[in-house]
């Protein structure tokens, strides 16, 4: 572990960050600061360039105008200080492979050739690594046969068993129904605070999230806008962005909905 | 006898080891047409003078490189995989007819002959297959990764494409051994089919591994010892024996459930 003194504060960096594919402007002048240990959610409409964003952290695609700097560096493919938990990670009914092996390749997947020594110890991370996300009970059953918040929480073992400084997670909730959804937000919260972890996390509703973040970063209409919920999700601060109007509303039990997003404002054409 | 059990032994393990991944990637279509385009080199190779194994291999794998540099991009790939096969097959036919004296050497293409194996043949199998057991094992981890969930293993820096292409030219080695036993119609029965019952039988993948291993040469052994002593062919055999296996497996799952 890295001692302290030389532990950096700022986890992800960006500075007048642009993407663009051909002639279309993805966003454009993104600055944001995301710092260790804070929770953040990214969210938006669909096609808005969340998922772009994942992508540039993860070293997959490079920007078009700006930097970015992920641990102070520029991102690199493979980054294991990055643990990484894709979009749309369902498994089909017959796969078959157990959801204990699937958490080892968090390990060493990437390794050339066979495992050879060292099964102990790595038992043992792949242990503690299950028991953080309380999914003893059926990590020993083929991924297939689970249901979606079982294979959400192996996902989420996977990811974390390789000792990641920085969670990306890319919409774990989409897939999940509300209850399904508050208890893996629940286990994640957990985990990301037991470990002193930073978390980015990808999602099209905010509520399930608004107890546990920091910080939002709102991607829509090809600009961005970073700060607490408080401060980003307003009616003000979405009319800005959405050059729209856009009203926000919190219930009582302080849900947050917003209304006025019409077709042409969230789905930006090409 | 003694170079069909040699022969067999060797093909029997390489191909169950290779044959979980090909279960496990939903790519027994492709390995299948593998074989196809491989008869068409094993025939062609022969008429001009050359080894049925050269040809074999040299197609097999250069269909197999192509088929997993195109990687899963390519929507509707299986058709177009089986319009290309279904050619290869007319064109092994064609050479076929330009060769005379051809009509057991083409059975045994297609359907096996690993009675009638030379000492050179079993070398050269088995040759091809410690190559093949020495790829499998470098590749072992970062497939098994791809294979499970590519996007992941990507995002973790491992290289999917070029290892989906070197996966495609390991199985085409294995189909080329393969073809020597069971033929070309026939390599399911050794590559597909233990791994698919092992699979059905562990979640374990070195467990699935072993087991399809074990299988594929409890097939082929039995089958050759069950083909020495009745004058049927050593495929039928192996073929039914792998059916029978997999068919028994489902029954009893299916009434455990």
């Amino acid at each position: 572990m890295t001692p302290l003194a030389s532990v950096p504060e700022t986890v992800v960096e960006a500075v007048g960050l642009a993407v663009r594919y051909g002639s279309r402007t993805v966003w454009a002048d993104a600055g944001f600061s995301i710092k260790r240990g804070s929770f953040t959610a990214i969210l938006g409409p669909n096609g808005s360039g969340k998922s772009t964003l994942v992508r540039l952290l993860l070293g997959q695609l490079a920007p078009s105008a700006g930097e970015l700097k992920v641990f102070g560096e520029p991102p690199k493919r493979g980054n294991h200080r990055i643990g990484y938990i894709p979009q749309g990670s369902a498994f089909d009914p017959d796969f078959t492979v157990r959801g204990r092996d699937f958490v080892g390749l968090g390990i060493d997947g990437h390794r050339w050739g066979v495992p050879l020594g060292g099964a102990t110890a790595k038992r043992r991370r792949i242990d503690a690594a299950i028991e953080a996300v309380h999914a003893g009970a059926y990590a020993d059953r083929p991924l297939g046969r689970l249901s979606g918040g079982e294979q959400q929480r192996l996902l989420l073992a996977h990811g974390l068993v390789g000792e990641p400084e920085l969670l990306l997670m890319d919409e774990p909730l989409s897939h999940l129904d509300v209850r399904n959804q508050a208890a893996i937000v629940q286990v994640i919260a957990r985990v990301v605070r037991e470990r002193g972890l930073t978390v980015v996390l990808v999602a099209h509703d905010v509520n399930p999230l608004l107890a546990h973040i920091d910080g939002v970063l709102y991607v829509a209409n090809g600009r961005t806008a970073i700060g607490t919920p408080a401060e980003v999700i307003t009616s003000e601060s979405l009319s800005a962005i959405y050059s729209a109007p856009v009203e926000v509303f919190t219930d009582r039990f302080g849900r947050i909905f917003v209304a006025g997003l019409e077709e042409e404002a969230s789905h930006p054409h090409p | 006898m003694v170079n069909a059990f040699l022969a067999g032994t060797v093909v029997a393990v390489i191909a169950g080891a290779i044959g979980y991944f090909v279960v496990l990637r939903s790519s027994s279509f492709a390995a299948h047409a593998l074989s196809h385009v491989g008869f068409a080199g094993a025939t062609g190779a022969v008429l001009l003078g050359l080894s049925p194994i050269f040809g074999l291999l040299v197609f097999t794998v250069g269909s197999g490189v192509v088929i997993g540099a195109v990687g899963d991009r390519v929507r509707g790939r299986d058709v177009t995989i089986g319009i290309v096969l279904a050619w290869t097959l007319g064109l092994g036919v064609l050479f076929i007819s330009l060769y005379t004296g051809y009509a057991t050497e083409a059975y045994a293409l297609l359907f096996g002959e690993i009675l009638g194996i030379s000492s050179l043949d079993v070398e050269v199998t088995a040759a091809v297959a410690v190559l093949t057991l020495l790829a499998l094992g470098a590749l072992y981890r970062p497939l098994l990764f791809a294979s499970v969930d590519q996007e992941l293993a990507r995002a973790k820096g491992v290289p999917v494409l070029a290892l989906s292409t070197a996966f495609m030219a390991v199985l085409a080695l294995a189909v080329t051994d393969a073809v020597q036993v069971v033929g070309v119609l026939l390599i399911f029965a050794l590559v597909v089919t233990p791994a698919a019952i092992s699979i059905r039988l562990t979640s374990r993948p070195a467990r699935a591994i072993a087991i399809a291993v074990g299988l594929s040469l409890a097939f082929t052994w039995i089958g050759l010892f069950i083909a020495f002593y009745s004058p049927h062919p050593v495929s039928f055999f192996i073929t039914s024996l792998a059916f029978g296996t997999y068919l028994l497996v489902r029954v009893l799952q299916a009434l455990r459930n």
